[in-house]
């Protein structure tokens, strides 16, 4: 009968077959059944032992921000130090006593003043600026263009970038991991960056998505809910031991019910971890904005330890076309409050020690045209800056400023592909290998402290 | 021991075990168990007053009903009235003069409230794409025709096109059109009308694809996703493919074949060689054995179940018996010139199809998941757009499939988040609660009784006795009485009112939808 035959074979695949990573161990009070101890094995074989920067603990987190409409790059990182921005753009340029300058080595470059927030972290070396990132025939569609951005693809099909490193980094059988949450956005939907073949991503926004709602319909179905649950777990524990594997599709194929029964244990378990994790009162103060609360999930479910690799989050509202501003207004208070959400996020890992194990990095589908246009805004660009930010980014100003005068149809010419950026944080920072997640070999851009 | 005259075993692949792959169910075997089943799987699930008389009219007739959606409901292929054609529409002379003249003088008033209209256009466009979702769902749920709207669905994951990229409600209605046209038609009139409809023109690119660059976006997926499949053909196969569809466009609603644009010379593609057009590559295309083969697959991992690595491997199958399925379905598709109505119907009446280990091994799409709830349990259908959203969470929104490869199914709908989300749409349907901080819940009740009813009909016991409720409840929603289960319910009925108590029994009903067995079918 091949697999399962021998006794201790069956336990084997048991004890393999349940992986949740730390979920079932870092709650003490969850009942679970007594193969899910064993999955301790399994987890110091998951989290794989790999190497680091000493100084830096295991388990390292990235973090993704997406700014979503286009942001403009020309008044985020400002080039006040050249006159033909100002020609360019009469009412909507950031005056040049209002720019945050960076100073030495990036001389006639700086900040937009509501970026306060991240200028002192970037004086605290917390902040790499990567200036003028984009790709070869630029894209202005909104869809199209975070398509590309999305899958590292010019033709803005296929899967995901961060699915496709979640689908490589899966050691065992799709069974096995489909269950885990390596990946998660907040969200009501996964980006498709996160789309993989395999493991599908996690996304929610809000804790209280991720329970039950027949939960105290009456007296007695929490209870009764419970029981199904438990039978059916120890429906698939005996399949088990009886040795009833499921031999018609093939090698790990795991059976339908067992899949399921186990998804269902996974969802259990970190629902209580995620809504327990989430209604702890963070550490640190955060703005009561979008980006911020969202950020505030993410240090809270980091700091229970959940065993995600990546987190995504987003802000929208940068497609400035009409009024935009300058050193005030729409574009402005976008700019604010992206800035304080990420210094608030920042102190708070900070103050739970896990700061320097997580890197964020940001970025927009494309940038917005160098002129204004006739209604005090800009339409849709070309190249633009990326941020990296947290103890472990390469902090600086990052590669050269697009030209201002070198102009492609009045949009910038991107100096830097953000195929190399990913490869960078695909090889730096998650210590993978680029190029089986890319689908080919990027230039990388260093983007982490030690290059 | 001896006596005992085994047939010789069937040799993977040889037509012997093509034939004898889809061997049709003996009639008597056909039950209320088997109907429920082709319900669910043929269609959106049934009721049980719809499953008995479905197993009263026995395979053959019930198949055969399935496999007519326009008898069944004659609006299923009518274009439905209500919806506004013009939306999109390019800019009129009239108005593309008054821009350029606007832009020539700088008039920045004129050039900001014409953008002002265009965004205004988008946004009307994007609430009539939220009321054809509607519609489509709503279709779903009251259409006697379920094959045929799951036929729809199935057309529209496999030519995947989304509203994302092409922004043009009426021209996602018009494909979805097409696909109602030849829901259970043929696969070769499918593979004519998407060269020449709009959405697809749009979304890969085709509409500027001309003699002097031709672009070979459509060129491409046509065989790599929607029809043979990849090493099936080469890139050379691409780029002639790419220049037979030169000049396919459309203009307004309409498609156009510009033959300024068309490259007219030959070319040889698959093995064909001529002054191939469009059509012309359509056919080479169809000749190939692998076309069959290819869309055999997909009916196969869409009806029955997925199909594992390895499966067509030559030399040792992982799934043997599947495969001779896919192959005896190939053949029949090919014998039949492509229409799929043929293949379903040999496969809705064999055996395999009703396999033990075909029932209750498909995770439910979240289409079949809500639809499925509403009409197996009779629950009201609330607020579609809450349904239409949550089928969102869970990684189905019509119209917008995640990309041309469409949406990949099976354990893939899974994950934890999706669970609660799936879990919930049941609980929603049923109880009309919603998850804290959301929509308003609805109130409307959900009677528990005709359920109630049909059950007791089927076994008396059940009116009184609260284990015989639980046991009936777990094998009209699930198909079996899983271990343990039963003794829960049972508990639970009891202690609530008993077997006949309407509010016990909604409570147990909603206990089963949180199972994880409910999520498969």
């Amino acid at each position: 009968m091949g697999l399962h035959n021998n006794p201790s074979e069956a336990k084997a695949y048991t004890r393999r077959a349940f992986t949740l990573g730390s979920l079932a161990l870092a709650s003490a009070s969850v009942v679970a059944p007594e193969f899910l101890q064993r999955s301790a094995v399994a987890l110091e074989r998951a989290s794989g032992g790999r190497s680091s920067t000493p100084g830096v603990a295991e388990d390292r987190v990235l973090v993704v921000v997406q700014l979503s409409g286009g942001n403009d790059g020309l008044n985020t990182v400002v080039p006040f130090g050249e006159r033909g921005y100002y020609n360019a753009r009469p009412r909507i340029a950031v005056p040049e006593r209002d720019v945050l300058r960076f100073g030495r080595g990036a001389d006639g470059l700086g900040l937009h003043p509501a970026l306060a927030d991240l200028k002192a972290m970037y004086d605290d070396g917390l902040v790499g600026v990567i200036q003028g990132v984009g790709y070869p025939n630029p894209n202005r569609s909104h869809f199209k263009s975070m398509d590309i951005w999305h899958t590292a693809d010019t033709s803005g099909t296929g899967h995901g970038w961060l699915g496709r490193y979640v689908d490589n980094e899966c050691a065992g059988s799709p069974e096995e991991d489909a269950g885990r949450t390596p990946a998660v956005a907040i969200g009501r939907t996964a980006p498709l960056a996160m789309q993989g073949r395999v493991v599908q991503p996690v996304a929610f926004e809000d804790a209280s998505l991720f329970r039950w709602t027949g939960e105290g319909v009456d007296d007695g179905i929490d209870d009764a809910h419970n029981a199904l649950f438990e039978a059916a777990q120890a429906r698939t524990a005996a399949h088990h031991e009886h040795g009833h594997g499921h031999a018609h599709a093939g090698h790990h194929h795991e059976p339908i019910a067992e899949f399921l029964v186990r998804t269902a244990l996974d969802a259990r378990v970190s629902s209580d971890l995620i809504r327990r994790a989430v209604s702890q009162r963070s550490l640190v103060e955060y703005p009561r904005t979008r980006l911020a609360q969202q950020l505030s999930m993410v240090a809270s479910m980091i700091r229970a330890e959940l065993k995600t690799r990546v987190y995504y989050v987003s802000l929208g509202g940068f497609d400035t076309h009409a009024q935009q501003g300058g050193a005030q207004g729409r574009h402005a208070q976008l700019l604010g409050e992206f800035g304080g959400a990420l210094r608030a996020f920042y102190a708070d890992l900070k103050a739970q020690g896990n700061d320097s194990r997580v890197l964020t990095v940001s970025f927009s589908e494309f940038g917005r045209r160098v002129g204004q246009n006739a209604s005090n805004g800009t339409d849709h660009g070309t190249a633009a800056p990326m941020f990296l930010v947290g103890p472990m980014a390469r902090a600086g100003v990052i590669g050269e400023h697009p030209s201002l005068r070198d102009l492609d149809e009045g949009d910038l010419k991107h100096l830097i592909d953000f195929r190399s950026v990913y490869a960078g944080v695909l090889e730096r920072w998650m210590r993978t290998d680029s190029r089986a997640v890319l689908g080919r070999s990027y230039r990388v851009l260093p983007v982490t402290r030690r290059g | 021991m001896s006596g005992t005259v085994r047939a010789a075993p069937l040799r993977p692949g040889s037509r012997r075990a093509r034939e004898a792959a889809l061997s049709p169910i003996d009639p008597g075997a056909f039950g209320v168990a088997e109907a429920r089943h082709l319900l669910l799987r043929a269609g959106f699930g049934g009721s049980l007053d719809q499953i008995r008389l479905i197993a009263d009219w026995g395979p053959e007739r019930a198949v055969d009903y399935l496999l007519d959606p326009k008898a069944a409901d004659p609006s299923f292929d009518a274009m439905p009235t209500g919806f506004d054609a013009e939306i999109m529409s390019v800019p009129s002379p009239d108005q593309l003069r008054a821009y350029r003249q606007a832009a020539a003088r700088g008039d920045e008033d004129a050039l900001a409230a014409i953008r002002a209209m265009r965004q205004e256009r988008q946004r009307q466009d994007r609430r009539q794409v939220r009321e054809i979702q509607r519609w489509w769902i709503t279709r779903m749920i009251e259409s006697p025709a379920s094959l045929g709207e799951k036929m729809t669905l199935f057309w529209h994951g496999h030519f995947a096109t989304s509203y994302r990229t092409i922004e043009n409600s009426w021209h996602m209605l018009l494909q979805n059109h097409l696909f109602r046209a030849h829901a259970l038609g043929s696969f070769a009139e499918l593979m004519h009308g998407i060269i020449r409809d709009p959405a697809m023109l749009a979304y890969l690119d085709n509409t500027n694809s001309r003699r002097a660059s031709p672009n070979e976006n459509l060129a491409r997926e046509l065989m790599e996703l929607f029809s043979l499949g990849v090493g099936n053909y080469t890139e050379r196969d691409i780029r002639e493919g790419a220049r037979a569809l030169t000049g396919y466009t459309f203009e307004g609603n309409a498609f156009v074949f510009d033959p300024r644009r068309h490259d007219s010379g030959t070319k040889r593609i698959l093995g064909v060689q001529g002054a191939l057009d469009g059509d012309g590559f359509v056919r080479a295309i169809l000749a190939q054995r692998s076309c069959a083969s290819f869309i055999a697959a997909k009916l196969y991992a869409f009806f029955v179940a997925p199909l594992p690595e390895g499966w067509d491997d030559p030399r040792r199958s992982t799934a043997p018996e599947a495969r001779a399925v896919v192959d005896a379905m190939a053949d029949r598709l090919r014998r039949e010139r492509y229409v799929v109505g043929a293949v379903l119907r040999e496969l809705f009446l064999s055996k395999h199809f009703y396999a033990d280990e075909v029932r209750g091994a498909q995770i439910k799409s979240p289409a079949e998941l809500v639809v499925g709830t509403v009409r197996q349990l009779r629950t009201p259908a609330r607020d579609v757009a809450l349904l239409i959203d949550a089928m969102d969470r869970m990684g189905q929104h019509v119209f917008y499939p995640p990309s041309v490869a469409g949406w990949s199914g099976g354990r893939y709908w899974i994950n934890t988040a999706t669970l609660f989300t799936r879990q919930n749409a049941a609980a929603y349907l049923l109880t009309g609660r919603v998850p804290t901080g959301r929509a308003a819940a609805s109130r409307v009740e959900f009677d528990p009784r005709e359920v109630m009813t049909w059950l007791v009909r089927e076994r008396p016991e059940a009116g009184t006795d609260a284990r015989a409720m639980g046991e009936q409840l777990l094998r009209f929603m699930l198909g079996r009485v899983p271990s343990g289960a039963a003794e829960v319910l049972a508990s639970y009925i009891a202690e609530h009112g008993g077997a006949g108590d309407a509010q016990a029994v909604g409570g147990a009903m909603l206990l089963v939808t949180a199972m994880p067995e409910y999520q498969a079918c």
